[in-house]
């Protein structure tokens, strides 16, 4: 579904991301894992042309999104910190983004109404907490029927039993085959998620496996510790 | 990208400090054509207002507009809205936000009071120099990530423009006034934007007599046809290309 091809991601002298190339198909749902500023969240702007790649390509759906706008009607996502205009209401947000969106079928109001997002539609954004204003983001990803799920660092900062909601909406996109791509750190949350794992480490991917490979190569039954053993084994790099 | 100009238009007009910009034009221009009688005296105290409070309220607003909208922008960015239609919603947004402060409060009262050709040319002088500043405030917004030397930058621009230009044109032509330089007088008052409007309005009054042989040189290349049109177009220039090159930058800018 997304190809990336050959990626590399400089700002001036730092490098965020160097030959880059992925392969992320429907229908899986895929842990994008590693250390902090080891290029995950590079990657993922990229995939929404939020940042322009200094080289490579990236194909959605067979289409190098180059100046291409359009795939991203097919795209939630949900950033790592949502950052939406201060003044603004969470009903205004919504409804400015479905105007944007120009989305016509059937709006996902499962989260909407898990979250309660009713009782805070007339809040201004600033008013909000940062798990609140997680809860406006995740909604916000999942409400327009997308085909691909971005969710960079989705738990981050919600409370247990939001967590758990969100969780299992993931599970149950993921059986509609959808592909979704995660970022955490939690890597205990992630365990009956995933299908996929991509563990990045300083610009580059290290491996790209699927969890089942993951598990028999290692012996192991979770996901933290599957990853760690690797590691340790430098069967990784 | 209706959706979004009309979105941030009305975000403007909601915002008070647009609103308080009307009402002190509203209030300048109303007591200045109370006040006087002399209908030219009175364009030559709004043209003050004109040449250095539009442009500088103007291109401080819409500077510190572009960095409050620095969410704003990243959200769009995200969805998908090209970035050319994003970047044209904000110029427009803020160009008819500010333009419909400017005409509700200098261009009502000037069309009250003075001859309706000259009081288009005023309005005019106005609409284009918001409009330039506008531009302006975008380009210093995409040049400075950090917010405190953006609007830096953008006062100084302004700074420039308004009043040491001037200056220098004043100095250069005291250092060189026993040569013939009103060529070159007239090539650098075209360059600035606050000069050609100042120019264009002092043309439509009197006091360019006053002025001696460059304000004849400036009677016979600016005051016709050919001056106008010239005039327009360079202003156009003032305003489309700080706009196309900020457009350009915003279109590679990683947010």
């Amino acid at each position: 579904m997304i190809e990336i091809i050959n990626l590399y991601n400089t700002f001036g002298k730092t490098t965020a991301l160097k030959d880059v190339s992925l392969y992320l198909p429907a229908g899986s749902c895929i842990g994008l894992i590693g250390p902090n500023a080891c290029g995950k969240t590079t990657l993922i702007k990229n995939i929404l042309s939020m940042v322009v790649p200094t080289k490579g390509e990236i194909l959605f759906e067979g289409k190098n999104i180059k100046g291409d706008v359009l795939y991203k009607n097919n795209i939630g996502y949900m950033p790592q910190i949502g950052r939406y205009p201060e003044n603004m209401t969470v009903s205004q947000v919504i409804k400015m983004i479905k105007n944007i969106r120009k989305y016509k079928g059937t709006e996902d109001k499962e989260l909407y109404d898990a979250f309660g997002m009713e009782k805070i539609a007339e809040k201004k954004m600033r008013t909000l907490s940062g798990g609140t204003t997680q809860k406006v983001s995740a909604t916000l990803a999942f409400l327009f029927n997308p085909t691909v799920l971005i969710l960079d660092e989705p738990t981050a900062g919600l409370d247990p039993i939001s967590s758990e909601i969100l969780r299992e909406k993931i599970i149950k996109e993921r059986e509609k085959g959808k592909l979704i791509l995660i970022t955490s750190h939690l890597l205990s949350e992630l365990d009956d998620l995933l299908t996929n794992i991509i563990f990045m480490e300083e610009s580059v991917v290290v491996f790209n496996k699927s969890i089942k490979t993951l598990f028999e190569e290692t012996g192991e039954k979770r996901v933290s510790k599957a990853i760690h053993t690797l590691l340790k084994s430098g069967a990784a790099s | 990208m209706k959706g979004i100009t009309t979105f941030i238009i009305s975000d403007i007009l909601k915002n008070r400090i647009v609103l308080l910009y009307t009402l002190v034009l509203c209030g300048f221009s109303w007591s200045i054509f109370s006040l006087e009688d002399n209908v030219s005296k009175g364009i030559l105290s709004m043209l003050n207002i004109i040449l250095l409070i539009v442009p500088l309220v103007s291109v401080i607003f819409a500077n510190i507009y572009m960095y409050n909208s620095t969410e704003f922008i990243e959200l769009l960015v995200s969805q998908p809205v090209k970035r050319s239609s994003i970047w044209n919603s904000l110029f427009i947004g803020l160009a008819v936000a500010l333009n419909a402060a400017f005409i509700i409060g200098i261009g009502i009262p000037i069309m009250i009071f003075i001859a309706p050709k000259t009081a288009l040319v005023v309005i005019l002088a106005g609409i284009l120099l918001t409009t330039v500043f506008v531009s302006i405030a975008m380009l210093c917004f995409i040049l400075m990530r950090d917010k405190a030397k953006g609007i830096g930058l953008s006062i100084m621009l302004w700074l420039f423009l308004s009043l040491m230009y001037d200056g220098l044109v004043l100095f250069f032509m005291f250092q060189y006034a026993d040569y013939p330089i009103e060529k070159i007088m007239v090539i650098l008052s075209a360059l600035n934007p606050v000069d050609l409007a100042r120019i264009q309005v002092l043309l439509q009054i009197d006091v360019a007599a006053l002025m001696g042989y460059t304000g004849a040189i400036f009677k016979k290349l600016f005051g016709t046809p050919v001056g106008y049109m010239t005039s327009l177009l360079l202003m156009m220039f003032w305003i489309l290309i700080p706009y196309l090159l900020s457009l350009r930058l915003f279109k590679k800018k990683d947010l």
